[in-house]
């Protein structure tokens, strides 16, 4: 079972924590390969807390871990901190500003047991080589 | 034996905090301790520590592996590439000091690249509109001082901006705010519960995107003019309130953040901001202020200003500046394959940029200068480590009010690392080399 939510990014000190500590850490992951969703759309899912889930907009796809959101409730609102695994499904157009649209993606969640989350730097190696699933 | 620094400047945020205490050893070799940073920039400093810290440039094999090169060889492969490209992108230059900006410009000019700094995903949109309409603002000093009215919109600072409610915005207790956090009223605009949120005295849960039409709002009930029952998911008594609460102020300001920089509307909703700055003060004393992330990208803004006349996205490819944001904005040159080498100082556009962006980095000749791997050394071809500047070297950097302040060296550098300006320095010199100039 699949749901649609509404995809913003940005800062978390975990974040900021981990990225200053290196990035090719495995603290990165665990505070960037995530996707905060909020006890409802939990429910709505199926799926219980911490299970790995595959996020898929029109622009891509990744696989973090869900966990309950931090800051909330938001239903129908989803939230990956700013990183690689992010900016794998943001929407990328500027619209002739400069700046890509980082918040308010619409994307697709759906359960991933079995698929890893890769790390930061593994990501982007896969994912240029075109060797992502 | 330890010695303690006092009235360290801490190269995180653009808050750029300037009341740490870092504990050295006596011959300024190793960093103990950090008192006073917030979570993150004690981590800033206490990386350059790491044992496992790259200290000598890397190039990328055709197997996928590194080799180490001294940094003569890098330096060749950085000018070679500069100057055989017809239109490099010269990307970040917001985690470095004015004066390796300086010098970095200079090269930039020589071979006629394209310069952007990380405004481009951050508060680019609000260079914009501040072009589009001007910015009524003021220093965090006239903040801790005098405001009694403070509106987060769009902005997390307790997440990313740890210590600027404490120093500037929310607690401290200033000349004319001599009751601190109680004499002041706090709102905070968020389509999230954020932990900012929860220490305000209103939150108003937007519904995301629609920054918009609430600012408009919000000017619409400064007039006491009717408003539709429900804007944006705040019903209007609550839009009314909150108009009438920063009405009531002796000075209001309006932190902005990424909410509205990068949703929908972009560059508009931060013009309406600015309206709403304007309008209020027809009633009180109001200013706003970009959150701006990195800690020198305000300096890179300004050296770019008093050298080519535009704060980012500036195009030096024809031999003069051009600014074109949409155009000669790095997403959209990577994106319609517009450069064809790319060279990154001071930023991870590799962790930061859509992917569609990272790709096209990875399939072009490229140098990462950084003193961690990351993403971005990940797909470049060349890696440079560097030394941390306000940690290994000093050097001026500007706060998110324009405020410049120089930053200290604290502890010395892993022995033969080359500073950003040095490496620029020599890359300069052989760009001039090589064209016979």
């Amino acid at each position: 079972m699949a749901i649609r939510v509404n995809l913003i990014t940005g800062r978390t000190i975990q974040q900021g924590v981990s990225m200053e500590a290196g990035k090719e850490k495995p603290a990165y992951t665990t505070a960037c390969g995530i996707i905060e969703l909020d006890p409802a759309d939990f429910k709505k899912l199926g799926a219980f807390r911490n299970t790995n889930v595959r996020v898929t907009s029109k622009y891509g796809s990744v696989v973090v871990k869900a966990v309950d959101a931090t800051q909330g409730p938001h239903p129908g609102v989803a939230y990956i901190p700013m990183g690689p695994w992010a900016n794998m499904v943001v929407n990328p157009n500027t619209y002739s500003t400069g700046m890509p649209t980082f918040k308010g993606t619409p994307v697709e969640v759906e359960v991933a047991k079995n698929e890893p989350v890769l790390g930061s730097l593994e990501l982007v190696r896969k994912g240029c080589r075109g060797e992502l699933a | 034996m330890t010695k303690t620094v006092t009235d360290v400047i801490c190269p995180f945020c653009g808050t750029l905090c300037d009341d740490l205490e870092v504990v050295v050893s006596d011959d300024g070799k190793e960093l103990h301790e950090v008192y006073n940073a917030c979570a993150i920039g004690a981590e800033k400093f206490l990386h350059s520590q790491a044992k496992d810290r790259i200290t000598r440039p890397r190039m990328r094999q055709e197997d996928g592996s590194w080799k180490e090169i001294s940094y003569d060889e890098a330096i060749e492969y950085t000018a070679r590439m500069l100057t055989e490209a017809k239109k490099p992108l010269m990307y970040g230059w917001s985690s470095t000091n004015c004066e390796a900006q300086a010098v970095g410009s200079e090269i930039g000019e020589a071979v006629g690249a394209v310069m952007d700094n990380t405004a481009t995903v951050c508060h680019g949109t609000s260079l914009i509109a501040v072009q589009d309409i001007g910015i009524p603002s003021c220093t965090l000093g006239e903040v801790k001082n005098r405001a009694d009215r403070i509106l987060f919109w769009g902005c997390n600072p307790a997440h990313a901006h740890p210590r600027h409610m404490s120093r500037y915005s929310i607690f401290p207790r200033g000349f004319f705010t001599g009751k601190g956090h109680t004499g002041r009223k706090v709102i905070v605009v968020d389509p999230r519960p954020t932990d900012t949120a929860s220490v305000a005295d209103v939150h108003l849960q937007i519904e995301q995107g629609r920054d918009y039409e609430l600012l408009n709002a919000l000017r619409v009930a400064f007039k006491g003019e009717q408003l539709p029952d429900v804007v944006a998911g705040i019903p209007k008594e609550k839009i009314y309130e909150v108009a009438e609460t920063l009405k009531s102020g002796r000075f209001a300001i309006i932190f902005f953040g990424m909410g509205v920089t990068q949703s929908l509307g972009k560059n508009h909703n931060i013009d309406e901001a600015i309206a709403v700055t304007r309008d209020l003060n027809e009633y009180t004393k109001a200013a706003i202020m970009p959150m701006r992330g990195h800690y020198n990208v305000t300096g890179s803004g300004q050296v770019w200003g008093w050298l080519f006349g535009f704060p980012y996205a500036v195009d030096l490819s024809r031999g003069f500046a051009r600014y074109n944001p949409g155009e000669t904005t790095s997403n959209d040159l990577l994106r319609r394959d517009e450069v064809d080498a790319v060279f990154v100082l001071g930023s991870d556009p590799g962790a930061h940029f859509p992917f569609s962006s990272v790709k096209k980095i990875y399939d072009r000749p490229s140098v990462a200068i950084d003193p961690h791997e990351t993403p971005t050394t990940e797909v470049c071809k060349v890696h440079v480590p560097v030394a941390f500047v306000g940690v290994e070297i000093g050097g001026c950097a500007y706060r998110m009010d324009n405020v410049p302040i120089e930053t200290r060296k604290v502890v010395e550098p892993p022995e033969g690392m080359m500073t950003d300006e040095e490496f620029l320095k020599r890359v300069l010199a052989r760009v001039k080399e090589i064209q016979g100039v």
